[in-house]
């Protein structure tokens, strides 16, 4: 939202904010989105990967789903038909990053410290030491979490989820925020599903159905052959997708709508972009 | 524990307020919480309480409402309150559905304390 021409002000709130002020207490109408600053940065994220057709993918999961076990996986079977990127995040050390190396692709590790998040000031950051003109798909590993990364756009395009089969069938129900802004829905370590049979993937898709959800539930095992089949397919179709011109957001549009019309101001972004 | 992250935010926009509207002091801080933000209001004060001190919102109080979930049906296209983790139509029980409240998480307004000779109208 914006603090310098008045679009903020509503048929609903403009007598407040026209309100005459005198000496002493008053109040003033600001109707500001609290995380504007991050989203505002996000969109620049997003449109530096834009311009150079590269897609983003957000993947967010609690610790220990298997990110970045399909990611591994993920960069076999496609390391020849897409170039691939990975930012990692987690609290510490770069071991993530040194595995996604070790499969001959560049990989940023951020390290958050003590924060249970990446924000899109982080993945800017990271994205600057990444050749994105060299690339088809960034993969964005956020920190192991399942309630915190849902209130951040990084300016990624897609938003993925996993769940592993021994974290229980219920976890969209009991974190409704992360699994409603999800485009896809990636069951993983199916390969143990034998020895939890409460786990249910239809109660899964039930769950993720009644946040008024419309991402496809798959099921992906690393240590079974064509096991990341169905989640090798949904990837290449977004992916082609994309490159045909297609956008997609990436979080969820908050209430009220952001408004579109354009800015006569001047957005400063604080550094200048080598153009690639 | 991301409250902290927001409320910094939060803090940001409300020192901008002040210092446009040269206030000498912010007494409340107006936020819109909605159920879906992702923000627990008790977190969201017990951060607020910490990042507010040494700032010109240093003995604001914060006060929060939070609008309950409504929802779009596009099947029975009614209007009704939902509530989590059920975001189906609350009139037919379809799940295809739009949130239209409750995601929020806004800066409505903030209360300021100005001297005597203040521009005469406010900036946001």
């Amino acid at each position: 939202m914006c603090e310098t021409c008045g679009c903020n002000i509503t048929p609903g709130n403009v007598s407040l904010a026209q309100q005459p002020v005198s000496a002493g207490q008053t109040t003033v109408e600001v109707l500001e989105n609290l995380l504007h600053a991050n989203d505002h940065a996000a969109g620049h994220n997003r449109e530096h990967f834009e311009r150079h057709g590269v897609l983003a993918v957000n993947l967010m999961s609690s610790p220990g789903s298997g990110k970045t076990a399909l990611l591994e996986a993920t960069i076999e079977a496609l390391g020849e038909r897409l170039r691939v990127a990975v930012i990692e995040g987690d609290l510490e050390t770069e071991n993530d990053a040194q595995r996604i190396r070790a499969k001959g692709v560049p990989a940023i590790q951020i390290t958050t410290g003590t924060a249970c998040h990446l924000d899109a000031h982080l993945v800017h950051d990271a994205l600057h030491h990444l050749p994105l003109a060299d690339l088809d798909v960034v993969f964005i590993e956020n920190v192991g979490n399942l309630v915190c990364p849902a209130s951040f756009d990084l300016g990624h395009h897609l938003s993925v989820t996993l769940l592993s089969v021994t974290e229980g069938d219920d976890k969209p129900a009991k974190y409704p925020v992360m699994f409603r802004g999800s485009d896809v829905v990636v069951v993983t370590k199916t390969d143990v599903a034998p020895y939890f049979e409460d786990f249910d993937t239809a109660r899964v898709e039930a769950h993720v159905r009644a946040l008024a959800c419309e991402a496809p539930v798959l099921e992906a095992s690393v240590r079974s052959p064509g096991g990341i089949d169905a989640w090798l397919d949904w990837l290449k179709t977004m992916r082609t997708r994309f490159a045909q011109g297609e956008r997609f957001s990436g979080a969820i549009e908050r209430n009220p709508p952001a408004h579109t019309h354009p800015h006569g101001h001047h957005h400063h972004h604080g550094h200048e972009h080598e153009s690639r | 524990m991301h409250e902290l992250s927001v409320c910094q935010s939060l803090l940001t926009q409300v020192q901008t307020v002040a210092r446009n509207n040269r206030a000498t002091a912010v007494t409340e801080v107006h936020v819109s919480v909605g159920l879906l933000s992702g923000v627990e209001p008790p977190l969201l004060e017990r951060a607020f309480r910490a990042a507010r001190a040494g700032t010109v919102a240093a003995n604001a109080e914060l006060i929060l409402t939070a609008p309950g979930i409504r929802v779009h049906c596009h099947l029975c296209a009614k209007e009704t309150e939902v509530a989590l983790p059920d975001l189906r139509c609350g009139a037919c029980g379809h799940w295809q559905t739009r949130v239209l409240a409750g995601d929020e998480l806004m800066l409505t307004s903030v209360a300021l304390e100005r001297p005597s000779n203040p521009p005469s109208t406010p900036h946001v």
